[in-house]
């Protein structure tokens, strides 16, 4: 593919479902061999989204290239250059691992005479090299996984769709998984994630979130964690908790409180200011603080941020 | 309440299928007012720990007691003292929100003043008091979660048992979620949760970090932070693998990760390695934009125990 040609081009894509509006004229762009990250929470409007792409769903209006072909026009041929890939697999656990193989050579038309290469490559990379008889059913997770991601790629598509693909993997098989992920964009595979799990998040070098069919902020992961959360967040430790939280919802220069575990995940407008400021209000309330300290704001945190603004955004404007 | 105070105590406590062992030898002990959690990705043991506490599976050894009860001698009486939520716990998708909670407000026998105060309460909690005729089939998956939650508190058990209640739930919904269940510990209940995210460790009060059955560690989040060999180093910088080549053979580097923007590391010592690699890099013109010490997740350790076991298990 030429490098000048997005893998994903979606310019005001809109697509209306009666009255309601699933996504809001939205517009974005994933590069050759970038590992892009779109989030959102359910409802947002991604699956909508993911299904136009797919060449399963007719948008209402706007452009939607993928591969450098329109998904309404070209659907059928936009299907042969994608691969996709949920967290459910989609695997046939009473096949051997070949036969699945094989059934999905066939699912992509993969000629005939390339399907043993192919099907090669895929135990290779899935670490089934002598496992080919095994049934899928009694491998384990990270196995399946691999597998499910080798199927997903027999026909060698450009772009691979992946859905949430390691929600409650654990953790060992999820940064192997990862591992191929940068191995195949590496090689040029497009990735595109969905997914509102945000140590998956973490994998992507570029985001786009989107709430209520909008897109509400992008960029890299750091990008968005150094850029989104309006304010700066305090660590605070104290007892009691449950009092604390309510005297601190109505605090100086707070802009948002909840509680993690034993602390407090506290919004301020300036941190250098709001340390002394706190630990001073606290005290007159008579609540024990034994740590005040600034953190850097998670993914989480800039996701729940991002959203609720909007929200808050969105009521306003009902307002008036 | 049982003598020793403890709102659920585990020991030993085993499970088997045919050969295979689900829950190995688990042990640990739940305080009121406290939110426990069982953390650990699929096949770890949490449901069917859940199972044998809640007396609907008898575990194979060991013992286990709530609220002074045993789970095998006394099942009923457990189950006057529990409200578990399953994974696939039964809303009436036909019936609306406030039907669903009159079904199981009855199921538990409570009084209609009760109910009302109680289902008045969650509901604002969740978020969910504009949606109280909407049709339970008709409510996002979030949603879904927090009514399945609302009808499982609507009676005040001493102790709470939630498998996975936020599996599947975005992280607007999940604070919503977690603001319900601390807004409870007031009424000093215990609550037992289950999560296959692993961040999700850091919200609770202690955790019990399970891998395949076993108990890794159990210790509040902070504690558990502690335990990590090395520190936690991020590289961001627009060429991530090119540095992963550079440094995975640097002397005292551990667990190189590509992430989205970056390399993830450890290293025993950030004070004397993280000089050290800035100055490999700029040796070799890599592109920077930060390094710097962050703070380990529970996945770190979870990681670093994992790889631990194995390495004893293969030389041993």
């Amino acid at each position: 593919m030429d490098n000048a040609v997005p893998s994903v081009f979606v310019k005001d894509l809109v697509r209306k479902f009666g009255d309601f509006v699933a996504v809001d004229h939205i517009s974005f762009e994933a590069q050759p061999g970038e590992i892009f990250g779109f989030l959102g929470p359910n409802g947002a409007g991604k699956s909508t989204t993911i299904r136009i792409l797919c060449g399963l769903l007719r948008p209402t209006s706007g452009e939607a290239m993928v591969a450098g072909l329109d998904v309404a026009r070209q659907s059928e041929a936009v299907r042969q250059k994608i691969g996709y890939m949920s967290q459910k697999f989609s695997l046939y656990n009473d096949l051997k691992v070949i036969e699945n193989i094989k059934f999905f050579a066939g699912m992509y038309s993969v000629p005939e005479p390339i399907i043993p290469e192919r099907a090669d490559w895929v135990l290779e990379m899935a670490g089934l090299k002598g496992r080919e008889s095994a049934l899928t059913g009694t491998l384990a997770t990270g196995w399946k996984q691999r597998l499910a991601l080798g199927c997903a790629l027999l026909h060698r598509p450009p772009i691979l769709f992946l859905d949430e693909p390691t929600s409650g993997v654990d953790p060992v098989s999820r940064r192997q998984f990862w591992e191929l992920i940068h191995r195949m964009a590496a090689d040029g595979v497009t990735v595109f994630v969905t997914t509102h799990y945000m140590d998956e998040a973490e994998y992507c070098a570029r985001l786009v979130l989107i709430y209520r069919g909008k897109v509400v902020a992008s960029g890299s992961p750091s990008e968005l964690k150094s850029g989104a959360v309006k304010g700066e967040l305090l660590l605070v430790e104290c007892e009691p908790l449950g009092k604390a939280l309510e005297v601190l919802q109505t605090g100086p220069s707070v802009l948002d409180a909840a509680i993690f575990g034993n602390a407090i995940h506290v919004v301020v407008t300036k941190a250098a200011e709001a340390v002394p400021d706190l630990t001073k209000y606290l005290a007159e309330h008579q609540i024990a603080v034994s740590k005040i300290e600034p953190i850097s704001p998670t993914l989480e945190d800039v996701f729940v941020a991002l959203t609720t603004r909007q929200a808050e955004s969105v009521e306003e404007k009902k307002v008036r | 309440m049982s003598d020793t105070g403890y709102a659920i105590e585990v020991n030993a406590l085993t499970m088997e299928f045919s050969g295979v062992v689900a829950v190995d030898h688990l042990s640990f002990d739940v305080k009121p007012g406290e939110i426990f959690g069982l953390v650990g990705p699929d096949g770890a043991g949490k449901t069917t720990t859940m199972r044998m506490l809640a007396g609907v599976l008898t575990p194979s050894s060991g013992t286990a007691a709530i609220a002074g009860f045993d789970v095998v001698r006394d099942p009923q009486r457990v189950k006057h003292h529990i409200s578990y939520m399953s994974q696939r716990f039964g809303l009436y998708e036909d019936l609306t929100v406030n039907e669903n909670i009159r079904f199981y407000a009855g199921i538990f026998g409570l009084s209609k003043t009760d109910r009302e105060r109680r289902a008045l309460t969650l509901l604002d909690a969740a978020g969910m008091s504009p949606f109280g005729k909407r049709l339970a089939g008709k409510l996002s998956g979030g949603m879904k979660q927090k009514l399945g939650l609302i009808c499982a508190l609507i009676h005040t058990p001493q102790v709470i048992i939630l498998d996975e209640p936020t599996n599947g739930v975005d992280p607007v919904s999940r604070r919503d979620f977690w603001r319900i269940l601390y807004s409870l510990l007031g009424e000093n209940v215990a609550i037992l949760i289950s999560t296959s995210y692993l961040d999700e460790a850091e919200r609770c009060h202690r955790v019990a970090l399970l891998h395949q059955g076993r108990l890794l560690y159990s210790d509040t989040p902070a504690e558990l932070k502690k335990k990590i060999s090395g520190d936690v180093v991020l590289v961001i910088s627009p060429e991530p693998r090119r540095l992963r080549d550079l440094l995975k053979d640097s002397e005292g580097v551990s667990n190189l990760v590509l992430v989205g923007d970056g390399l993830r590391l450890i290293v025993d010592d950030a004070k004397r390695r993280v000089p050290e690699l800035r100055g490999r890099i700029e040796s070799e013109n890599l592109p920077v934009d930060r390094i710097e010490e962050v703070t380990p997740t529970v996945e770190d350790l979870f990681v670093q125990a994992v790889e631990k076991a194995s390495v004893r298990a293969a030389s041993g």
